[in-house]
């Protein structure tokens, strides 16, 4: 390859993404074998477990879906110059949210869906708005803010579902949300007399009904290309660009620097909030106790950095995500795999992508060895 | 091994063919540089020329690509700045390399502590070889104090002594006037005048050619990195080492139409603000600046100049008193209400309040006016709007590369300076606040500047200048007022100042205040 | 009653604090050198597991403890490798870490203890010895608060030497410096990339001596919520303690009294008293830090140079 196709290739940040997912993968390959676990099964698995059938296909996308929105939360936030950890107590506010509109509301379908997410939506923009509110106004940092509120809403979440009217019998949980409130793809009528006799004629959709697949993946494509055109077109896009490059500009240049923290919060607050309120509407329909943090709100930074932090780039990012996940769900089983190695595999690429520098040495290494005599810089 | 020349003995410095590469760029082409024992040389170029990169290598910051270096005769090959330390150079950077909450001491002594066992620190030890140290140079200082604290004439004293403490022999001084009075110029012409006398070496990298005059013995003239050729300072004048420098006939004079003013359109009245720190910054500042002139505000740094301009711009807030701008109070204007009003500002640092960097020129030139048409309709940019304002723009104020989705950040600095310049003056604004305009840049840039900001006065406009460069601020203004301690001390009619005057206002009054 | 209460909220505060002390001193270390260290809890997590792990199986809490600083210092190498070699993002490098280290360690759980996300406990003799146990009279208000943990004393005898370091001494001094001013260390002579190294793998030493005063000290064992969110805790006492030794131990002391409060309430005799839902004692450890922070961050400065890459050029 000639130098300067090869400079050309490192500087793009593409082939660094790529170069980091595959050097992630490697390292969890290296784990794996050092624990006396066959990286190449292991990896099969996974692979089989995504592509095999077209209910995995769908649950990979299933599993993608709020990743992608979470990775949207953390990526906008970041353009604005904010660390958006608060995902994941956004998420909860926002599945919380939706769950009770859409399980004590009454309102005709479609519309009853809406109306929930967006009440789920609601909820987890003010979660976002309180920390970006404590930056702005008292100069919190919003790292340890969102952290704080992510614990704060887990347990302020355990605390409302399990309220006596809330709370349904038998389970920490709430009340499963009304049918009308669904988003799921025709639940009603793939588990019909006639949606059954459909589907024993069409294996394909047959499988896929299998699985709650639902049109959460399509508000998600949506919301990545509403990010990008509000953060590109928009004067609202181009002040929050402004301020996460320079906020000192900004104010000197009439910039509301303050509020545009707040509302940058805010909005990721409620993208992140989107993927709980669609995961409960799409699939479990219900916000219960949680032990811990399921994870999709810190997954969700990982997703936005290996997205380059960009909109569009959420959506390769998170549906790898949902892969690996998905695929390494499996792995307990067919391998007696711990499935933790895809937590290593993630944070090992996340690790590399924040190393931009490290191809450039590389680059320079090869440079050296070929000219001689000359390192231009003092020890 | 290389041979140095045969007079290398009583050279205390010779830099044979020394060539830099950064990259593509040829920072230094083949310089040949030598100092005698006990001289003062300075070494003159613009900014940009490559006389820092040259004295950076003999300080070990960077290797040469190629070409020798000599200290007293004997070759060396200088790769860090520990190395030039333990063979006798010592360097003051012009920005300097002072740790702000470190004392005196500690800032002189770090790298090279005494200590006792365990490596526990010997304070008192170290307090007693400073304040030896200090009274054998004349180099008067606080030991105690924090650099956050003293004044940059003492700072630049604890530089000295810096190099001084580690057995300097050699002293590089880099634009060591930049930041001083006149009279603390003079102190330090003494200063360099004491270590001559007790035998050590001076380099002063400088572009102000009176003190080269005043300083110098020799003067090697570097220009766009290629060495030029190196005189005797007393047989050449001040304007023909100017020539070698830029390459042609320099004028120091701007041109200017006799000044026609009318009315304030800014006047503050007894303001009062706190610095970052929350001490008194400004303390009863009463000023106008009248349409149709150029008021320089000249200062010493850090006497609040930074603050009134905060003020000013809306990103301080007030403690009392009142600014009132065109008739109306704006002391709890926004920054984008007085923008809106015709405030224009271009800032002390470009880079960090002047542009963002990660933006194109297009979307920097909007910076102010991207909520309004044509630029924008009900909060969506109209990108077609914002090209074609970018080409106008880059057209009549020849920015480089006309390149409207160029990088911000990756323009040289008198092309940034260009796009904040574009940026304000097109407003139209009534009053347009020029802090450190010129800074780094070289003198065609320079001169461009000059020209706008004129051009802006002799249109009706008031233009507030505040500037550390005496020699801009004497060619530019119409009126120049004099900021001590938060104080405005006196405010001259460009007939009535001279340099020796503003120097000695600047510090305070009578009394030599260093 | 009221002598028992105060008594235990004391010694419960000091028994929660060992963690939290250890882990922000190592914050303190990194960031006074000029590194952020977000990966705390990471680093935390690994030294909970590797103590918990390794104190099991050598039957012996010490050689788990130092066996948990080794493992913490060795995931902070990784994070110096990236911030101060490469140039990365410290906060996202940080991140990386907090991903890498509690994944590793659920990982090693499940490969050593049979698919489990917790160790085997240790036995109460193995576990972390209490010296003063047995010299006061039992349950009483001296025995109650003093008699505490090895690792608590260890803790408190830290900052006052981490501050002599840091102050005193000529590494300190180095520290100090790297992290306000790298550009004047390095024209000095002083190695920066080397204090740099030092002080981040410093840093996830002490994390995890922190994991491990958790795994081995408090509890017995290492499960997979037992760091939750400690780490980050950590790092909120150290911005309170304006990134000094004695206010982070005094912030370490608040908020761990918050949680020996929360443990309070919800004793079975004082619920019936007062009646606050477990779930909602559980906020006010983070609720009482956004509180503080509020309040009292404003005015605190961070090491000037903390969080920028340091590059030559």
């Amino acid at each position: 390859m000639s130098d300067e196709k090869r400079k050309f290739l490192a500087a793009s940040p593409l082939f660094f993404t790529l170069f980091s997912v595959i050097t992630g993968l490697l390292v969890g390959a290296l784990v794996l074998l050092v624990s006396g676990y066959s990286p190449l099964r292991a990896y099969h698995v996974i692979i089989d477990g995504i592509f095999s059938r077209p209910s995995y296909i769908a649950y990979t996308i299933i599993y993608s879906t709020p990743l992608i929105m979470t990775g949207l939360s953390v990526a906008f936030a970041f353009r604005t110059g904010l660390f958006n950890i608060g995902a994941e107590g956004q998420f909860i506010m926002g599945a919380l949210g939706a769950a009770l509109a859409g399980a004590f509301l009454n309102l005709p379908p479609v519309i009853h869906a809406i109306v929930a997410a967006l009440a789920g939506i609601a909820a987890a923009a003010i979660w976002g708005g309180i920390a970006g509110f404590l930056k702005a106004r008292f100069g919190v940092n919003e790292v340890i803010a969102t952290i704080m509120l992510n614990w704060t809403a887990l347990y302020l979440n355990n605390y409302i579902v399990a309220l006596p009217g809330i709370k349904r019998p038998a389970a920490t949980a709430t009340a499963f949300i009304l049918d009308s409130a669904r988003i799921e793809i025709l639940p009603l009528w793939k588990a019909s007399e006639a949606g059954r006799a459909w589907r024993a004629l069409h294996p394909f959709g047959h499988d896929i009904f299998r699985t709650p697949f639902n049109v959460g993946i399509l508000v998600a494509l949506f919301l990545a290309f509403f990010c990008w055109w509000i953060l590109n077109r928009t004067t609202l896009g181009y002040e929050l660009r402004a301020v996460g490059h320079n906020a000192e500009c900004s104010e000197h240049t009439g910039i509301d620097v303050k509020g545009r923290m707040i509302s940058s919060m805010s909005i990721a607050g409620g993208l992140a909030g989107a993927a709980g309120a669609l995961h409960v509407l799409g699939w479990t329909r219900q916000a219960a106790e949680l032990a811990a943090m399921e994870g999709l709100g810190f997954d969700g930074i990982a997703v936005a950095l290996i997205g380059g932090a960009s909109p569009i780039g959420c959506i390769p990012a998170g549906l790898l995500f949902g892969a690996l996940k998905y695929g390494g769900s499996k792995l307990q089983f067919a391998l007696r795999a711990p499935i933790e190695v895809v937590n290593i595999v993630i944070g090992a690429i996340v690790f590399f992508v924040a190393m931009p520098k490290l191809l450039r040495i590389i680059g320079r290494w090869q440079q050296r060895k070929k000219r001689q005599g000359g390192d231009s810089h003092a020890a | 091994m290389p041979e140095g020349t045969k007079n290398t003995v009583r050279l205390a410095v010779e830099m044979k063919r020394i060539t830099k590469r950064f990259g593509d760029f040829l920072a230094n082409d083949a310089i040949d540089f030598d100092v005698r024992r006990g001289e003062v040389h300075a070494l003159l170029g613009e900014n940009g020329a490559g006389k820092s990169t040259l004295m950076n290598q003999l300080y070990g910051l960077y290797l040469p690509s190629s070409g020798a270096i000599f200290i007293n005769g004997e070759y060396v090959r200088i790769t860090s700045p520990k190395m030039a330390i333990a063979r006798g150079i010592g360097m003051v950077h012009q920005h300097f390399m002072l740790v702000q909450p470190f004392t005196v001491t500690e800032n002189i002594v770090l790298g090279c502590e005494s200590v006792g066992v365990f490596g526990i620190l010997d304070n008192a030890g170290a307090l007693r070889e400073v304040e030896t140290l200090s009274n054998r140079y004349g180099l008067a200082v606080d030991p105690g104090a924090r650099i956050q604290d003293i004044s940059v004439a003492m700072q630049q004293r604890v530089e000295i002594l810096k190099c001084l403490y580690r057995g300097a022999e050699i002293l590089i001084l880099d634009e060591p006037t930049a930041v001083l009075t006149p009279q603390e110029i003079d102190f330090l012409a003494e200063i360099i005048r004491n270590l001559t006398a007790e035998g050590k070496t001076v380099i002063i990298i400088t572009h102000k050619l009176r003190e080269i005059k005043n300083m110098a013995h020799r003067c090697t003239v570097i220009r766009k990195g290629v060495k030029i050729g190196t005189v005797d300072v007393a047989s050449r004048s001040e304007s023909e080492l100017a020539e070698m420098m830029v390459g042609r006939a320099v004028t120091f004079e701007v041109e200017k139409a006799p000044v026609r003013t009318s009315e304030p359109v800014l006047s503050l009245h007894e303001v009062h603000a706190r610095n970052n720190r929350g001490l008194p910054a400004l303390k009863g500042i009463s000023l106008d600046v009248k349409r149709g002139e150029i008021l320089a505000l000249a200062g010493v740094d850090g006497n609040g100049q930074s603050e009134l301009v905060e003020v000013l711009t809306g990103l301080r807030r007030v403690d009392s008193g009142s600014v009132r701008f065109r008739d109306a109070e704006i002391t709890d204007f926004s920054p984008g209400q007085r923008i809106e009003r015709g405030l224009a500002a271009i800032p002390e640092d470009r880079q960090k309040r002047g542009l963002v960097g990660p933006f194109t020129i297009a979307e920097n030139l909007i910076l102010e006016e991207h909520t309004q048409p044509p630029f924008s309709r009900s909060g969506i940019l109209d990108l077609q709007a914002i090209g074609m304002h970018a080409r106008m723009l880059i057209d009549r104020f020849d920015i480089r590369p006309p390149r409207e989705r160029y990088r911000a950040s990756s323009l040289s600095g008198g092309n940034q300076q260009k796009v904040i310049l574009a940026r304000e003056i097109t407003r139209d604004p009534e009053l347009l606040i020029a802090s450190q305009p010129t800074r780094g840049l070289d003198v065609g840039a320079i001169e461009y500047v000059h020209k706008r900001l004129v051009q802006v006065r002799d249109e009706g406009k008031a233009v507030l200048l505040v500037s550390l460069d005496l020699d801009e601020t004497l060619a530019l203004a119409d009126r120049i007022a004099v900021i001590y301690e938060g104080r405005i001390v006196a405010v001259l009619d460009r007939e009535e100042a001279d340099e020796r005057r503003l120097g000695l206002l600047m510090a305070g009054g009578g009394a030599v205040h260093v | 009653m009221l002598l028992e209460s105060v008594a235990f909220i004391i010694a419960t505060t000091l028994m929660y604090s060992a963690p939290l002390i250890f882990t922000s001193l190592g914050g303190v270390v990194s960031e006074n050198a000029g590194v952020v260290n977000i990966g705390l809890e990471g680093m935390m997590t690994i030294g909970a597991f590797v103590g918990a792990a390794v104190g099991y199986f050598a039957n012996d809490a010490w050689i788990g403890f130092l066996a948990a600083g080794a493992a913490g210092g060795t995931l902070a190498f990784f994070h110096a490798m990236a911030c101060v070699t490469f140039l990365a993002d410290h906060i996202v490098s940080g991140i990386a870490i907090n991903f890498i280290g509690p994944g590793l360690s659920l990982f090693l759980s499940r490969y050593f203890f049979d698919g489990a996300t917790q160790t085997l406990s240790l036995s109460l003799d193995t576990k972390i010895p209490r010296p003063l146990n047995g010299v006061f009279e039992q349950n009483g208000f001296f025995d109650m608060v003093f008699n505490q943990y090895a690792t608590v004393y260890l803790a408190l005898f830290l900052v006052p030497f981490l501050w002599f370091v840091l102050y005193r001494t000529r590494l300190g001094l180095r520290i100090r410096a790297v992290g306000e001013h790298p550009k004047a260390a390095d024209t000095l002579g002083i190695d920066v990339f080397r204090i740099k190294y030092l002080a981040v793998i410093a840093s996830g030493v002490l994390a995890g001596f922190g994991g491990a005063a958790l795994s081995v000290a408090i509890v017995s064992r290492f499960s997979s919520t037992l760091v939750s969110g400690q780490g980050f805790i950590a790092l909120a006492a150290m911005i309170f303690g304006k990134w000094k030794p004695v206010g982070t131990l005094a912030a370490c002391l608040l908020f761990s009294s918050a949680q020996g409060l929360t443990v309070f309430l919800g004793r079975a005799d004082l619920q019936r008293l007062l009646p606050i839902p477990s779930q909602l004692l559980a906020t006010i450890p983070f609720l009482l830090t956004l509180a503080v922070l509020i309040g009292f961050v404003g005015k605190s400065r961070p090491p000037a140079a903390d969080g920028i890459p340091y590059e030559k050029e």
